[in-house]
């Protein structure tokens, strides 16, 4: 089903989302926000920019945006699957839980904060470009993969990356000597299995963006760890 | 209830931005326009624009946009601006009624020049002497505020949202190298227009997203130079400061940014560029008190250009885009895409780094 | 027993089930109040001795022992209570001056108390101060007031001398004397690994400090004790002491019996003399006199050390500062009027002096009104007691604080308050060698450097939790205090608006 989204606000879109029977397209979306939050099992393909909080608390189903979105790209996002032709704004994937965000360019500050994993919910965010600042700031569980592709002088990552982290896993597609990371880290080149691993996510990047595995593939890559799962600790005394 | 200056209210914001580098002139049509996508972003509560070459006529005359309360606050300050300076025009500025903006005060706009015989009493810089002219009306002519006040540019603002606060001005009618616009968001407030955005001093105006956790700080060390901080609103405590730094100390635009929005101690120590690495380290060591910090994301608009620039962390969002000639900064890509679909370059500034567009020289 | 005999004020309580007669009491108290009574085997106590600093209690291995607040006292009185009765007796007595140590116990108001603190809800964010950039680094010294360029337009990069601090916080001045080698050694070192500094305070600098004196201010006081071009040239700034908190107006006297050994090398003056610090400098009795003083020490050292002037917080402050501004100073200490001493007469420390709080607020708001807040910077203490003080003063104007007292605290000092005594059970404020090496300076470097670190966690909560990421964004930002129970004068010298407001 198709829906013109032009000159819709963002509340009488999502009713019309929620009550369109099969996949869904939507057009000349611009900057509605919440669009598909909470949404279960249904395909979503946008065309036009997305608002804030695209696929907020998102539980199941697929969302494909054919160009760029906006901030919060699934906020404590459940389940599902979110993939983004372009670039995406600060904080995606923030308190995510499960499922995974693939974006073919670049994402802003703070990608991935607090991420977490429970029991069979292990969240997945797949960067093709380079992250801004404070990537996966305090990530608590969960997979966060930067491959940096077309990153001309930028570095892949900016400042700060994994400050707090204590708990999942960051892959960057570098070796990361000009990254400086928090004492609380573990920087560390990727074994065999984890380059298994890597391909893996790898492929299926390719599969949406249609990307070539072998240039993915053709470089050193970091995995970055935390040291404790109670990192600070040692900060506090009873009072 | 207590207004703007007696208390301060802190407020979320929308902002938007477009300059044409090559000065071509552009109806306020496409800001208004920007501004419909980020409605959520304001509250109804204060919206307004900054408009730069829109009064090629007056050009060489500071144009002030006055707010009065009533016809007895116009006839004084109409008496005390006669005292020190030339009025080569004073008119009502032209509105529209519409029922979405209400209870407007007296808008006046005049062309003046200041008295050449007072300058020279005063032995002081033109500049200096509008600017303190403006301070001292706002402070001291109870009902009458000045918040316009640059040579060929003008502010439009009112309590509202900032697609109507458009409309009520008839924005559509000027035409402009570079707009700004900026959809309030405070917490409360009775409903004063003065409280709108943008700020201005000068041919400076400020929009602004965010609330600061540095502003007493700030306050208090910018009115140690003569400014009085008489909203206590963030934008204004800004354009003070960036006024402070750029035409009274002669800093850059760069060098301004490095001050408010100064990069870490940490990422100072890992500069390569010895120069970049001790201008950083002096300028943080001078001016401690100007550091801004908290959320914000601001566009400077002045004559000839626009400066947009982040917090140092980033805490508010930013895009900025071109097309051709022009350039658009927004809250969000989606207000971009409205003033122009076919936007290029999309880019988020990284926070603390400022994006500085200029007109091309003798095409403004 | 006579009339100038009244119960002494604590009494030993001993648990004879416990004590197994090992006499370490009585080893470890230097003003004898343990005895071994040989003839029945058992420790007893004279009480009249014991001054409660508490050694024999910490160190009792059976835990045998507690000291108590004496029941028995004289008739209650609120007018004329038991210390007021006491005091007169003693002066009856002896016909002296009452001598006191540490910082006044009596009940003045605390403004720090009757402040509170703001956090972010909503309109903009608290940070996370444990994994995001927090920066607690601060500069002292004066700031120029403008921008020069060199001919390609770049900007000239030389500041007036600075100190820079990891944290806003230093150890202000406690002289070698009356304090130990080793607690000078502890609070050395602890600067040294802190990134702060350190205060020699009037007493000289012991030749075996010179290699921390990157981390040391080096003082300058009325009597000028130890002051020489290698003491001046070894620190990282200068402080000329004008006055103390404690006793404001009124010099210091260690002495002869204190001048002995290393104390006497490093004061450069004889074994056994008395060293007495005049009330003022005898080279400053008018302002234009401190800025010779401040320039001349600024000649001695080429213009590379920020001076630092000391003062007491007394009525008239923010004028004093002021003029202290305009004088050439760099810095500008102010002591309140609850600081410590090693020794001032009580009826100065009870009586003399304003709070720090209110002491701070005017003055920076003067310099502020004045347009001269960047020439100097504002260091203030008496008493600051923690890390939500230091916001608080720091909130206020403050671009510092000194600490004493809590630096003591973490040494092992029990605030005993007879510091004057020399006997120091404790290490600390004694030069008996069998005392002084009971302060191990391994562990009082380390206690010293924990503390600290505790205190820079706090701030950087607290900041956090105000949305603030850098310390310069708080340095006079008022906003962010409230006053609680304070009268309208009050708040007005604050600066501050009321909780609720």
């Amino acid at each position: 089903m198709i829906i013109n989204a032009e000159n819709i606000k963002y509340d009488d879109l999502n009713t019309a989302i929620r009550n369109a029977k099969g996949n869904i397209e939507l057009l000349n979306v611009c900057g509605q926000r919440f669009i598909a939050s909470g949404m279960q099992d249904k395909r979503i393909i946008i065309n036009g920019i997305p608002g804030n909080a695209l696929g907020a608390y998102l539980n199941g189903g697929k969302i494909n945006v054919k160009g760029n979105a906006q901030d919060a790209v699934g906020d404590t996002m459940n389940a599902g699957e979110i993939i983004i032709h372009g670039n995406i704004g600060d904080a995606a994937g923030y308190a995510m839980r499960g499922g995974s965000i693939f974006v073919k360019g670049n994402a802003g500050y703070r990608t991935g904060i607090h991420m977490k994993a429970y029991k069979e919910k292990v969240p997945l965010i797949v960067i093709g470009g380079t992250a801004g600042s404070f990537l996966g700031e305090y990530q608590a569980g969960g997979v966060i993969v930067v491959f940096g592709l077309n990153k001309k002088y930028k570095k892949i990552v900016s400042n700060f990356p994994g400050t707090g982290m204590h708990g999942g896993k960051m892959i960057l597609r570098s070796n990361c000597k000009d990254i400086i990371f928090p004492k609380q880290v573990s920087v560390n080149p990727a074994t065999t299995e984890e380059l298994e691993e890597i391909k893996k996510i790898a492929e299926k990047y390719c599969d949406f963006f249609d990307e070539d595995i072998n240039i993915i593939m053709n470089s050193p890559f970091t995995i970055i760890t935390p040291n404790s799962n109670n990192p600070y600790k040692q900060l506090y005394v009873t009072n | 209830m207590k207004k703007e200056g007696q208390i301060r209210i802190p407020s979320g914001c929308a902002i938007a931005a477009v300059i044409s580098r090559s000065g071509k002139l552009m109806s306020g049509e496409r800001i208004i326009k920007a501004m419909e996508p980020m409605h959520d972003r304001s509250n109804g509560l204060g919206g307004g624009f900054a408009a730069y070459g829109i009064y090629p006529d007056y050009k060489d005359f500071y144009a002030f946009h006055i707010f009065f309360d009533c016809r007895d606050t116009r006839k004084k300050t109409e008496a005390f601006l006669k005292e020190h300076f030339e009025i080569v025009k004073g008119e009502i500025i032209p509105t529209r009624k519409i029922p979405e903006i209400t209870d407007e005060p007296i808008i006046w706009r005049y062309f003046i020049t200041p008295l050449k015989s007072v300058l020279a009493e005063l032995q002081l810089d033109e500049k200096e002497f509008v600017a303190r002219t403006v301070v001292k009306i706002n402070s001291e002519i109870s009902g009458a505020y000045v918040f316009s006040s640059g040579k060929n540019m003008g502010t439009f603002k009112a309590v509202g949202f900032p697609e109507d606060v458009g409309r009520f001005y008839k924005l559509d009618e000027y035409e402009a190298y570079s707009w700004t616009s900026h959809g309030r968001y405070p917490t409360n407030t009775p409903g004063w227009w003065g409280g709108a955005h943008p700020f201005t001093l000068l041919d400076y105006s400020v929009v602004h997203n965010g609330e600061i956790s540095s502003y007493d700080a700030n306050r208090r060390f910018i009115e140690m130079f003569g400014y009085k901080c008489n909203l206590q609103t963030d934008t204004e405590v800004i354009t003070y400061i960036l006024d402070y730094l750029v035409r009274r100390q002669g800093l850059t635009l760069g060098e301004a940014a490095s001050v408010i929005a100064a990069p870490f101690w940490s990422t100072i120590q890992n500069k390569t560029d010895i120069y970049d690495k001790e201008k950083h380290k002096y300028l943080r060591t001078i001016f401690p008190s100007l550091l801004i910090t908290g959320p914000f994301s601001i566009v400077l608009g002045f004559n000839g250009g626009l400066m947009a620039l982040n917090d140092r962390l980033k805490l508010r969002s930013m895009v900025v885009g071109e097309k051709d000639d022009k350039v658009f900064i927004a809250s969000e890509e989606a207000a971009i895409r409205k003033m122009e679909p076919y936007a290029e370059n999309l880019w988020s500034p990284a926070g603390g780094e400022p994006v500085i567009i200029r007109v091309e020289e003798g095409k403004y | 027993m006579d009339v100038n005999y009244i119960y002494p004020e604590f009494e030993i309580i001993r648990n004879m089930d416990r004590c197994i007669s090992c006499r370490l009491c009585e080893k470890q108290c230097a003003n004898e109040a343990h005895l071994f009574d040989a003839e029945r085997k058992i420790m007893i106590s004279d009480e009249t001795k014991c001054v409660n600093c508490q050694r024999c209690v910490s160190f009792c291995p059976t835990r045998a022992l507690k000291i108590v607040k004496s029941d028995c006292t004289l008739k209650e009185n609120a007018n004329w209570q038991n210390d007021t009765i006491r005091e007169i007796y003693k002066q009856a007595n002896s016909g002296g001056v009452l001598l006191s140590s540490m910082g006044t116990p009596k009940p003045l108001p605390v403004y720090w108390d009757r402040i509170l603190l703001n956090a972010s809800q909503v309109t903009n964010p608290p940070i996370d101060p444990l994994r995001e950039p927090m920066e607690t680094k601060v500069f002292l010294g004066k700031k120029p007031d403008s921008i020069n360029r060199d001919k390609t337009g770049k900007i000239i990069c030389t500041l007036p001398p600075q100190i820079e601090l990891s944290m806003p916080l230093m150890f202000s001045a406690m002289s070698y004397g009356s304090i130990s080698y080793n607690a000078h050694e502890s609070l050395a070192r602890a600067a040294s690994k802190l990134g702060i500094l350190y205060n020699t305070g009037e007493g000289g600098l012991h030749e075996d400090f010179y290699k921390y004196g990157a981390n040391t201010i080096v003082q300058v006081a009325s009597g000028r004790f130890g002051v020489h071009e290698d003491y001046l040239s070894s620190g990282a700034a200068i402080e000329i002491k004008m006055g103390q908190g404690a006793k404001p107006g009124i010099g210091g006297h260690l002495p002869g019996a204190k001048i002995v050994g290393d104390v006497s090398k490093t004061r450069m003056i004889p074994e056994g003399s008395d060293a007495i610090s005049p009330a003022p400098h005898h080279d400053i009795y008018s302002i234009e006199d401190l800025r010779q003083l401040v320039f001349s020490l600024k000649e001695a050292t080429q213009y590379k050390k920020p001076v630092i002037v000391k003062v007491a917080a007394v009525h008239n402050i923010a004028a004093i500062a002021s003029g202290i501004a305009r004088s050439g100073a760099d810095i500008i200490a102010i002591d309140g009027y609850r600081g410590g001493t090693g020794a001032a007469p009580t009826r100065i420390r009870d009586n003399v002096g304003i709070p720090i709080e209110l002491a701070l607020a005017a003055v920076d708001s003067r310099l502020r009104e004045e347009g001269i807040r960047n020439n100097v910077s504002l260091v203030v203490g008496g008493s600051i007691r923690s890390a939500a003080d230091v916001v608080k003063a720091i909130a206020l104007g403050a671009d510092s604080c000194y600490i004493a007292t809590a630096a003591l605290l973490a040494l092992g000092c029990h605030l005993c308050r007879t510091c004057q005594s020399g006997k120091c059970n404790w290490g600390i404020a004694t030069q008996r060698a069998d005392l002084v090496k009971r302060l191990n300076p391994d562990i009082g470097a380390k206690r010293l450097f924990n503390l600290m670190t505790a205190w820079q966690h706090e701030i950087k909560e607290i900041m956090g939790g105000m949305g603030i990421n850098s310390i310069e964004a708080l340095r006079g930002n008022r906003l962010m205090l409230r006053g609680v129970g304070l009268t309208s004068k009050e708040l007005e010298i604050l600066g501050i608006a009321h909780a609720g407001e």
